[in-house]
């Protein structure tokens, strides 16, 4: 057991009364919540029974089906185990949880015993103490004696156990039949795998299954020979182990162990924080030495993530002391010259003089900023802010313009909120579980592992994506349809399956009547039921079998609970704002609003994508989606921050690029985004960032932006600061300070001096107190603070006074806009499409291992698992081009070309290609067009049409890139001295 | 005229020959142009006598054996058509044979009777008449046709005991987890057991009384899926079932629409792979479920959340094939046999150093002396008898003075041994009882699923203790000896207690009744060649 806990989260083990939880059971009633940091032993259990037991003559009541072992746990009896957990089904292996039981014969095991009215429990007597003691006996009889030297030692349950039960000799000698030779597996970066000290309780194994849902793992051999085994011939890095690390927690000895740990012994304390890899927001235990990460473990009572994580946040930390983070301020006259390393004031002045120089010449417009969706809300709001208020407009962008803006604009029409309607936990209520656009094993890996987990308990899956994901390839998960659309004709599907919805009249009229807009729906019904609408007549367009579409409509309209999860595959196209607005209605016309197990849920991108939304980084909303045209709501900012607001929207991201180029907009402060490599049309990026005269790139590493820049304000990384981030299910976390910021300056510090240097001033003293100026500002985050932060550990908006706890599952009674509106979604094509000279369709996407644009990832061990990307082709399209697996491809589309290797797979369908962004070299976005939706600019990310071609050489921008990139590398300073807490 | 022959094709035959037999009897008859039909029929289970020959005569079947390819000519010249008495392998009326003639055959009435493959043999010896009375039934309730089991006082037979009719009451009142979902029949046919063969004689012999009995089961708990889990070592019996199977659906008695009564039932045969626990339910379920033949915990009952987590009936092959007696002929005519809480018969299986090794069917209550000597006519060898293991690998070595226990659950029980499923193995005075005690450990080592410590472990630590103690008493140790003594006891007591299942919790059986009755055998017994096996074997790990 480790020996240390954050005292903040003690408070999750009050909750452990099952009895207390048990009458807040409306909104509450999965497996997890009820477990706090404790480990229980065996999981909570769900039932409307409750039975009273004694356990050494305490009382207790108990749902029906408890195990004894929880029971006892939950009096704080403590019973000795090895094989359980309480995130896993008993097992009934170790034995060392025999107890006995008035009336029984035997001393049954309390893991798999479960309570019973009037039980009377002994958990110690002379004869259990016998047993246990003996069974101690045979573990250790096959067990290494090198625990002084073992990475475990101080953290093992192994040898807690043998503590426990008072083992002092092992009479059976050590010469017996052991595994002692077994050989290590060091395939792994991370972890590293030593059988010799498995005792074989399968919790790895179970681990896997139940809680990753991998199966890569398993039990090979029987009796004395059983062990743990990665399947047939293989280590543990060429099995099918995604390295979420679930086994390595899991595992009560040594066997499976961080390599960080075996290197660096065991950690000394530990800090609750948020991860700040994707939109999940798993909170994990930063477990340090000093100021030194040694292992970032999932918290057993994170609500996003309830002990699990994924390789990125597990292992994937080691890029925040990598040896490329730049920690002292740099600036530069123009980018043909090297970089000159200055002080933080210098560079603060440089910056603030450039900005000001500009306005004065160019007027007040012609610069603005982009907010980070990877730094804080705090930090966000102030970047935000400090465009409003010391830059005097309102040319505030961020990154969700080219992810998820059609979510907030599409829910916002709709719904009436720009955001998900659902916990993460929503979906262990789920019956048919729709998945569009979304690739959750790879881009969302913790929540890919519950939504597995509800898959498996034999909830139905329907998937509409243009190539086959893994989620519809996992272990025992039956994926009942895959409606493989063509790339750009998402709302001619969504229309379709609303068309075949109301065609057989399976749509919610109740909820409709008394939760919609009458006027509304009858317009939309109207429109809907046109024929038009109809699968059979949308095959042509979509590529869909008319017939599994309504099969599939089917399924999603007559279970109880449907629920729709999507991802950029949604929201990347011409008509993404459409699409989000199609599946809102889809969920209103099946009231599926309002519950557990249903609704709209946007899987958003990055840490803190729905964070930088909420604060207001877009240039048309203050922060909470208050309309900056809103002279009340503007008034109120005015007030509180005493300075004029411009009411006039500022540019969008692609307005900046354009405004740039044609000389209306001159400087730009971007803050930790990476625009050169992420936005669409990478020349058309290149050309706006080189006409700018002051590009200020605050950042943890030179990015491809930075190479564009004049001004280098050195990031911090999340383990470098306090603040927030907000998850894709609205839920507000904690990010807490681990070490000091390696520049010396946290975000937000930098950011408050760039607005004092231009005369705004900002005097906060710790982030908590942009929280309380945003909770004053923001009617969604009234009771948001940082006291109650710790308190709850994390909240989800709105948390106001009527919601003072926050708000799991939104519109349960109405919508904020009273009642929810059908909107019209006419399918339009998109201009991209096939043609002669590029008759491929051309999507992007992600995969497990990478991270965005990689720029923390690839400065991990990940990129053993993926360092370069590639294009994926079906047979049919590589054989008409005579391509092989590996072989050089161009990739041309009418904005530009690059050149991929080949992989040949059937996951995709013919006429369409695929690739990831992770790495700047691939060009990913030189090929990609301005093409974007219609209302809110998102990029169309997911159609491109493309010729593909074998070549022998890089494209001339992978040319041009590449001296571009070694020019820039040869502009910074030489390596400085004296900077040991780097890695080098 | 034709005459009629019957020579068995059960395994036991066919490994004495019989195929041989067989053929050698066509050729000869054709030679001499004598028209002969050749039934092969399952055993009769007088094994010592196979192949056992019977011609169907006036008087009824006659019978010869063993018969071996050498007899043929001679039988044949001495009027073997006719049941002629003078061939030295003459035995006269089969019936009268008196190792059969004293048997209470109920649940094997038709074994060696009948055609196996025959469904009109079968329904002309009473087949399906249980059947029938259970559609009969099921126009009052399901529930009717679990009473009649219930009052039968059946217990299952595979070696636990458990009164099926209290099981088929608890899968019937069970409710499967949701609507698409259905119950299941599953039957044990993993004869695991070292010198046990009464599931597979009954497969080889009758395989529609257990067909049978597995639709009735269906029709009493509401399961319309059944399952005959068999162990791979069977291929005879697995080719037999599949016939059995394939000619019940034609004539519908499995299938959408049984017999016309808009009932269905459907059965599969899936094989085993080998493993001794996959007998043992929990095990046999994960792996007709295609998993690891791995023991789950226990609750939740089979009954309850069984195969694929659904209310299941695992029984014993021969428990299912008792079934259709039972509602034939009524619970009270099968309750009128046996003693106290042991109602009906078991078919006691002999084997090991025994003359007339072959199976025995009779009511509970007899004692095993009686058995072992009327039927079994004493040792093989003719040498005294020392010990009878009695219940499988599992079960207790009896010393002479246990002989005279009567053969019924409970009395076994007092006795700290167990009847299983219903194997008796006879040693005469030349078994090594400490080789025996140690074949225990060893036997739980290699057939351990190894998901529980005590089991997984212990058994091999238990074989490496009785080695230790050999090599204390050689090398003349007697404090080692009493310590090593004392953690055996303790290793016994720690599996009794620890482990997951019958299986680690059972193996101190045997081990525990060598050290209790036969102390004086006990590590001093062993033959010179083992110990020095042994002793070679600890030289070189000390080295």
């Amino acid at each position: 057991m480790v020996n240390f806990y954050d005292p903040n989260s003690e408070k999750s083990s009050e909750k452990s009364s099952e009895k207390s939880s048990v009458q807040n059971k409306a909104f509450q009633a999965d497996t997890f919540k009820e477990n706090g940091l404790k480990d229980l032993g065996t999981p909570y259990v769900e039932s409307k029974e409750q039975v009273s037991l004694t356990i050494d003559g305490q009382s207790i009541t108990v749902p029906k089906g408890t195990s004894v072992m929880r029971a006892a746990a939950l009096l704080n009896i403590t019973i000795p185990k090895l094989c359980a957990s309480d995130n896993l089904e008993s097992f009934g292996s170790c034995r060392l949880c025999a107890v006995e039981i008035n009336g029984r014969k035997g001393m049954p095991a309390s893991c798999t015993t479960p309570a019973e009215q009037d039980m009377q429990v002994s958990t110690q007597n002379k004869k259990i103490a016998r047993l246990r003691k003996n069974i101690m006996e045979l573990y250790i009889s096959d067990h290494p004696l090198d625990c002084l030297t073992c990475p475990s030692n101080g953290d093992c349950e192994l040898q807690d156990m043998a503590g426990a039960v008072g083992l002092r000799e092992v009479r059976y000698g050590f010469e017996g039949e052991n595994h002692l030779d077994a050989a290590k597996d060091k395939s792994n970066p991370y972890f590293t795998f030593e059988p010799s000290k498995c005792i074989v309780c399968s919790r790895c194994v179970r681990a896997c299954e139940q809680v990753q849902g991998t199966f890569a793992l398993t039990v090979e051999g029987r009796g004395f020979d059983s062990k743990i085994s990665t399947g047939m011939d293989n280590d543990f890095l060429s099995s099918d182990c995604v390295s979420c690390g679930a086994c390595v927690q899991a595992c009560p000895t040594s066997t499976l162990m961080e390599n960080s740990v075996i290197d660096q012994g065991q950690p000394e304390r530990s800090v609750t924080t948020t991860c700040a890899y994707c939109g999940v927001g798993c909170s994990f235990e930063a477990q340090m030495k000093g100021e030194e990460v040694v292992r970032m473990v999932p918290a057993k009572d994170g609500q996003a993530n309830h002990g699990h994580s994924c390789v990125k946040g597990r292992f994937a930390f080691g890029y925040a002391t990598h040896k490329d983070r730049i920690t002292t301020p740099m600036v530069r006259a123009s980018i043909d010259q090297p970089w000159q390393e200055v002080s933080w004031d210098e560079a603060i002045s440089f910056a603030a003089k450039k900005l000001k120089g500009i306005q004065a010449q160019y007027g007040k417009d012609s610069i603005g900023g982009i907010t980070s969706s990877r730094c804080t809300n705090e930090e966000t709001y102030l970047v935000q802010k400090l465009i409003r208020a010391a830059f005097g407009n309102n040319n505030t962008d961020t990154c969700a313009r080219v992810c998820h803006s059609p979510t907030g604009f599409g829910l916002k029409a709709t719904l009436g909120e720009s955001a998900g309607t659902q916990t993460f936990d929503s979906v262990l209520k789920a019956d048919t579980i729709m998945v569009i656009g979304a690739n959750p094993t790879d881009a969302h890996p913790v929540f890919g592992s519950l939504l597995k987990k509800r898959l498996r308990q034999g909830a139905n899956l329907i998937i509409a994506d243009p190539r086959k994901i893994d989620l519809g390839n996992s272990p025992h998960v039956k994926l009942n349809y895959h409606l493989p659309l063509l790339p750009g004709t998402n709302v001619a599907f969504i229309n379709a399956m609303a068309h075949v919805i109301v065609d057989e009249g399976l749509e919610d009229k109740t909820f409709i009547a008394d939760r919609c807009q009458t006027q509304a729906y009858q317009q939309w019904y109207s429109f809907i039921s046109d024929t038009r609408h109809s699968p059979e007549n949308t095959q042509a367009i979509t590529g869909i079998d008319a017939e599994q579409l309504r099969q599939a409509a089917r399924l999603y309209a007559t279970v109880d609970n449907g629920a729709i999860y999507y991802g950029l595959g949604v929201t990347e196209h011409s008509q993404g704002s459409s699409m989000v607005m199609g599946i809102a209605n889809l969920a209103l016309l099946t009231g599926n609003i309002g519950r557990e197990g249903v609704g709209v849920n946007p899987l958003r991108g990055q840490n803190n994508v729905q964070g930088s939304c909420d604060m207001g980084s877009f240039p048309h909303e203050l922060p909470g989606y208050q309309h900056v045209s809103n002279d009340e709501l503007r008034e109120k900012f005015e007030q509180h921050w005493q300075v004029a607001i411009d009411k006039e929207p500022g540019l969008r991201i692609p307005n900046m690029f354009d405004a740039a180029i044609d000389g209306s907009f001159k400087g730009l402060y971007c803050q930790g985004e990476d625009i050169a490599q992420s936005d669409p049309n990478t020349q058309h990026v290149e050309a706006a960032l080189t006409s700018l005269e002051c590009l200020i790139v605050q950042d943890i590493f030179l990015n491809e932006t930075a190479k564009f820049a004049h001004v280098f304000l050195p990031g911090s990384s999340f383990l470098e600061k306090d603040g927030t981030f907000t998850n894709a299910e609205r839920r507000i976390n904690r990010v807490r300070k681990v070490m000091m910021p390696l520049a010396g300056k946290a975000d937000w510090e930098t950011t408050m001096a760039l607005s004092n240097a231009l005369g705004y001033e900002m005097a906060y003293q710790h982030p908590s107190e942009i929280m309380a100026e945003i909770a004053q500002l923001t009617p969604t985050f009234t009771g948001v603070s940082y006291e109650k932060l710790d308190q709850l550990g994390s909240i989800q908006w709105p948390c106001n006074d009527g919601n003072p706890s926050g708000t799991p599952t939104m519109h349960v009674e109405d919508f904020p806009i009273g009642k929810a509106t059908f909107a019209l979604t006419e399918y339009v094509a998109t201009d991209e499409r096939a043609n002669r000279k590029y008759p491929l369709l051309l999507t992007t996407g992600r995969i497990l291992s990478q991270y965005n644009v990689g720029a923390q990832t690839r400065r991990t061990e990940n990129q053993q698992w993926h360092d370069q990307d590639i294009l994926e082709i079906h047979p049919h399209d590589a054989q008409e081009r005579g391509i092989q697996n590996g072989d050089n491809l161009g990739i041309s589309s009418r904005a530009g070309n690059t050149v991929l290797a080949a992989k040949i797979t059937e996951r995709m369908q013919p006429g369409v290609v695929y690739t990831t962004f992770h790495h700047p070299e691939s060009g990913a976005n030189v090929v990609t067009t301005d093409n974007s939706d219609w209302a809110t600019n998102c990029p169309e990310y997911k159609v491109t049409a493309v010729q593909v071609e074998k070549v022998s050489a890089p494209s001339k921008w992978q040319q041009r890139q590449k001296e571009f990139a070694s020019q820039q590398a040869n502009f910074l300073p030489k390596k400085r001295k004296g900077k040991t807490r780097v890695n080098e | 005229m034709t005459t009629t022959l019957y020579l068995p094709m059960d395994t036991t035959a066919l490994s004495m020959g019989a195929d041989d037999v067989a053929k050698a009897l066509e050729f000869q008859t054709a030679a001499n142009q004598q028209a002969v039909n050749i039934i092969r029929n399952g055993s009769r289970g007088l094994f010592y006598l196979e192949p056992l020959l019977e011609v169907e005569t006036a008087q009824g079947r006659v019978a010869y054996g063993p018969v071996s390819i050498d007899d043929v000519e001679s039988l044949l010249a001495q009027g073997l058509l006719k049941g002629e008495p003078t061939h030295p392998l003459y035995l006269g009326l089969t019936e009268n044979i008196p190792y059969l003639a004293k048997q209470q055959r109920l649940t094997f009435q038709r074994a060696g009777i009948i055609n196996p493959l025959s469904i009109e043999d079968y329904t002309k010896h009473q087949g399906f008449s249980g059947l029938s009375k259970a559609l009969a039934l099921l126009d009052q309730s399901r529930q009717s046709i679990v009473d009649e089991i219930k009052a039968s006082g059946l217990r299952g037979r595979g070696g636990a005991a458990f009164p099926t009719g209290i099981k088929w009451q608890t899968v019937l009142d069970a409710k499967v987890s949701s609507p698409e979902q259905k119950k299941y029949i599953v039957c044990n046919a993993d004869e695991g057991d070292s010198g046990t063969f009464s599931d597979r004689l009954l497969m080889e012999a009758d395989p529609f009384s257990l067909l049978e009995g597995m639709i009735i089961a269906g029709l009493a708990v509401g399961a319309t899926q059944g399952y005959i889990y068999l162990r791979s070592e069977y291929p005879q019996a697995h080719k037999i079932l599949e016939q059995a199977i394939t000619s019940a659906y034609q004539h519908h008695y499995l299938g959408d629409n049984i017999q016309g009564s808009e009932q269905a039932f459907d059965i599969e045969v899936r094989l085993g792979a080998g493993a001794y626990i996959c007998g043992e339910e929990t095990a046999l379920l994960e792996s007709l479920e295609g998993k690891r033949g791995l023991v789950r915990a226990k609750p939740p009952l089979p009954a309850i959340e069984g195969l694929f987590g659904q209310p299941t009936v695992v029984n014993n092959v021969i428990s299912l094939a008792t079934v259709p007696t039972i509602l034939a002929e009524g619970a009270q005519y099968y309750q009128d046999y046996g003693v106290g809480r042991s109602r009906g018969t078991l078919p006691f299986q002999l084997a090991g150093n025994i003359k007339q090794g072959g199976l025995v069917e009779l009511a509970f209550g007899t004692t095993i002396i009686d058995i072992v000597n009327d039927f079994g006519g004493g040792t093989y060898t003719g040498e005294p008898m020392k010990a009878i293991q009695v219940g499988g690998p599992l079960g207790a070595y009896l010393p002479e003075q246990q002989w005279h226990t009567p053969l019924d659950y409970e009395a076994f029980s007092k006795i700290s041994a167990i009847l299983g499923h219903g194997g008796i193995i006879v040693f005469d005075d030349s078994v090594s009882m400490t080789e025996q005690a140690r074949f225990a450990m060893e036997f739980c080592a290699v057939e351990s699923c190894g998901k529980c410590t005590p089991c997984r472990i212990g058994s091999t630590r238990g074989v490496e203790v009785i080695d230790k103690l050999v090599a204390a008493h050689q090398q003349g140790e007697p404090s080692n000896q009493a310590s090593l003594h004392e953690l055996l006891v303790d290793l016994c007591d720690t599996m009794v207690d620890g482990s997951l299942c019958a299986m680690g919790s059972m193996t101190p059986i045997p081990v525990k009744s060598i050290i209790n009755h036969f102390a004086d055998d006990f590590i001093t017994d062993l033959p010179t060649k083992h110990v020095e096996k042994v002793l070679a074997v600890s030289a070189k790990e000390q080295n």
